[in-house]
């Protein structure tokens, strides 16, 4: 199989902060590639300098055989990027904006226009083709933004960070979009905070933090590796916690921890449904009050403690580093 | 869902020989206009910009035809409007060049110059484009400070050919100056911030100079500054053009100083914001 992607010893230091210490991949063609990590881990740096947009510091990068700073204008011929925000020029109606990239690829005005009405149809935005972009929804934005990288037929594609901040339901369209543009052959290189996103998408993940890449693999290797689903409990009387513990210590071979502020304990477990039962029974016979039971996919924070050790959050300090749909619990302490 | 996308669209990549050179520079050009119809419909999309960026000139003009003007006295046998209207054309454009340094703001806050940057178009266009969109917003404004002046006894006294010369070095000088205004964009980062760095720096050059006052009344420092900065020189340059020989301190030498000082800016600046331009993200 031929690599699309080869990024070897990429080095990018931002004043004192080493955004990319060393990241090595490769990416064969026609698959999806998704670099999984929190804020700050150097994800957007390194679609930067995939895309041209940054020089790096030290290493080589090559793109379908091209060199990013070397061949960057060949180059840009052949990629598309959807940046965080979604580009678009909030003046411009949908097709203008279109238009506009088709222009500045140099397919000249008339196959612009065509290849607009194309992409229009695509992504369901024809009925409002014709406003401008400012009154479009966040979905819808983020839509255009997405065809608006396909303009040139780009052969390999990076979205950074396609869905962060769109409602559940956007998300799910988004995903069969990128799905059904990947069915076609493009090669993809995404970038998530959300490891479900990963797992929907990506036939190769690499987890990268603070400039390094911690862990590669295909999803399930991963997830087998690192991401347990988790079984979170809060049993009525925080009193109790410690006796909960002790009954449940043997269930699972994973760590197990409590959050005695809260009275919630977490349980990483392989097999899940059939845990639960087992977990119920052991807590009734011990005579110990559920009050809540769930179990939950594991998170990019899950992801984090078992490979570093610490929280996403920790290390994003300060900024929203975790998804909105998963609300993450306060400080655990480890009770193992 | 079956592909609808059929129409055969790469992106074309000229080789290195003569013709290929030629359409790559071509695109400088192609590109430029690209974003300059891009910067010019939100004028269109947005016609309150336009508006309130031409109500603020007017008032000067009324301010200190009506206001200030029965206070300045201007050496010759000339009316303060006719004085004044050059010196307000001047400070027109300058202070619409400051859109330039909100306006790449913008684009690089919301993530345009990024897009722009990955894309296979000329280097120079995304700032010539937004520096010639803002020209040609100064065009219109400028006529139209020029039809208020006539409206209250301004008169071009020079012929027809210099005051079409006296329009055409106000928007050349404020178009090598909206160079120096992306710049600032290009390294403000943030629009909100932009609003002011775009202006502050303006604001004196355009009020120690001989805009609104002959700069001999002003204390022997401050009027050193004056006459030596470039602000003062194109306005005596458009005052000569507009007034002729009846202008106050003004001569031809003017119109060739202004000529030099547009070209050392764009000399320092184009390549300048485009060094930054290339650097940014």
């Amino acid at each position: 199989m031929t690599e699309a992607i080869i990024v070897e010893e990429v080095h990018k230091r931002f004043g004192d902060v080493h955004a990319l210490a060393g990241v090595s991949l490769s990416i064969p063609e026609q698959t999806v590639f998704a670099l999984l990590g929190p804020n700050g881990a150097g994800k957007t740096t390194l679609v930067n300098v995939l895309t041209t947009l940054l020089f790096p510091d030290a290493g080589h990068a090559s793109v379908l055989g091209l060199d990013v700073v070397n061949d960057r204008q060949h180059l840009r011929n052949v990629i598309g990027l959807a940046g965080q925000y979604a580009a678009v020029d909030q003046y411009l109606t949908g097709r203008e904006n279109l238009i506009m990239v088709g222009e500045l690829y140099h397919l000249g005005r008339a196959t612009a226009r065509k290849r607009a009405d194309e992409l229009l149809v695509r992504f369901s935005l024809v009925d409002a083709a014709d406003r401008p972009a400012k009154t479009y929804s966040g979905g819808m934005r983020h839509r255009l933004d997405l065809a608006a990288s396909l303009v040139g037929n780009p052969k390999v594609l990076f979205l950074d960070e396609p869905t962060t901040g769109l409602d559940p339901r956007t998300r799910l369209d988004m995903w069969n979009l990128i799905r059904e543009l990947v069915r076609e052959g493009t090669t993809l290189m995404l970038t998530t905070q959300y490891l479900e996103e990963a797992d929907e998408l990506a036939d190769q993940i690499a987890v990268i933090d603070e400039g390094r890449i911690i862990a590669e693999g295909t999803a399930d290797a991963l997830k087998s590796q690192i991401g347990k689903d988790v079984l979170e409990l809060r049993i009525e009387d925080n009193g109790r916690l410690s006796d909960a513990a002790a009954v449940l210590r043997s269930v699972s071979s994973e760590e197990l921890q409590t959050e005695p502020e809260t009275g919630r304990l977490f349980l990483p477990v392989t097999n899940g449904a059939s845990t639960v039962i087992d977990v119920v029974r052991r807590l009734d016979s011990a005579a110990i009050d559920l009050a809540e039971l769930s179990l939950r996919r594991p998170s990019l924070d899950d992801v984090f403690l078992s490979l570093t050790g610490r929280r996403a959050q920790e290390h994003a300090n300060g900024q929203t580093g975790h998804p909105a749909d998963q609300p993450q619990p306060a400080a655990r302490s480890e009770t193992a | 869902m079956t592909t609808v996308l059929k129409t055969e669209a790469s992106p074309p990549r000229p080789g290195t020989d003569l013709a290929g050179r030629l359409q790559r520079f071509s695109w400088n050009f192609t590109d430029t206009f690209v974003v300059a119809r891009r910067n010019l419909i939100r004028y269109v999309r947005l016609p309150q910009l336009l508006v309130f960026s031409t109500i603020q000139p007017i008032m000067f003009v009324l301010l200190f035809a009506y206001v200030f003007g029965g206070a300045i006295t201007v050496p010759g046998n000339i009316d303060y409007i006719n004085y004044l209207i050059p010196g307000i054309m001047i400070q027109t454009v300058l202070f619409g060049a400051s859109q330039t340094t909100v306006g790449l703001a913008e684009d690089l806050s919301q993530g345009m110059i990024d897009r722009f940057r990955s894309l296979p178009m000329a280097r120079s266009a995304v700032l010539a484009g937004r520096t010639l969109a803002d020209s040609i917003r100064n065009v219109f404004v400028v006529l139209l400070m020029v039809g208020v002046g006539y409206l209250i006894g301004f008169s071009f006294q020079n012929g027809l050919p210099a005051a079409i010369a006296a329009i055409l070095i106000v928007v050349a000088f404020g178009h090598a100056f909206s160079w120096i205004s992306a710049f600032l964009g290009l390294i403000t980062k943030d629009p909100e911030a932009a609003q002011v760095a775009g202006f502050v720096w303006i604001f004196p050059l355009v009020f120690a100079s001989s805009a609104f006052v002959p700069v001999e009344t002003m204390p022997d420092w401050l009027q050193a500054f004056a006459e030596v900065q470039p602000i003062s020189r194109t306005i005596n340059a458009a005052r000569y053009l507009t007034l002729g020989d009846a202008a106050p301190g003004a001569s031809m030498t003017d119109v060739w100083l202004t000529l030099v000082w547009m070209a050392g800016i764009m000399a320092v600046f184009v390549p300048l914001s485009i060094w930054q331009y290339r650097r940014s993200t």
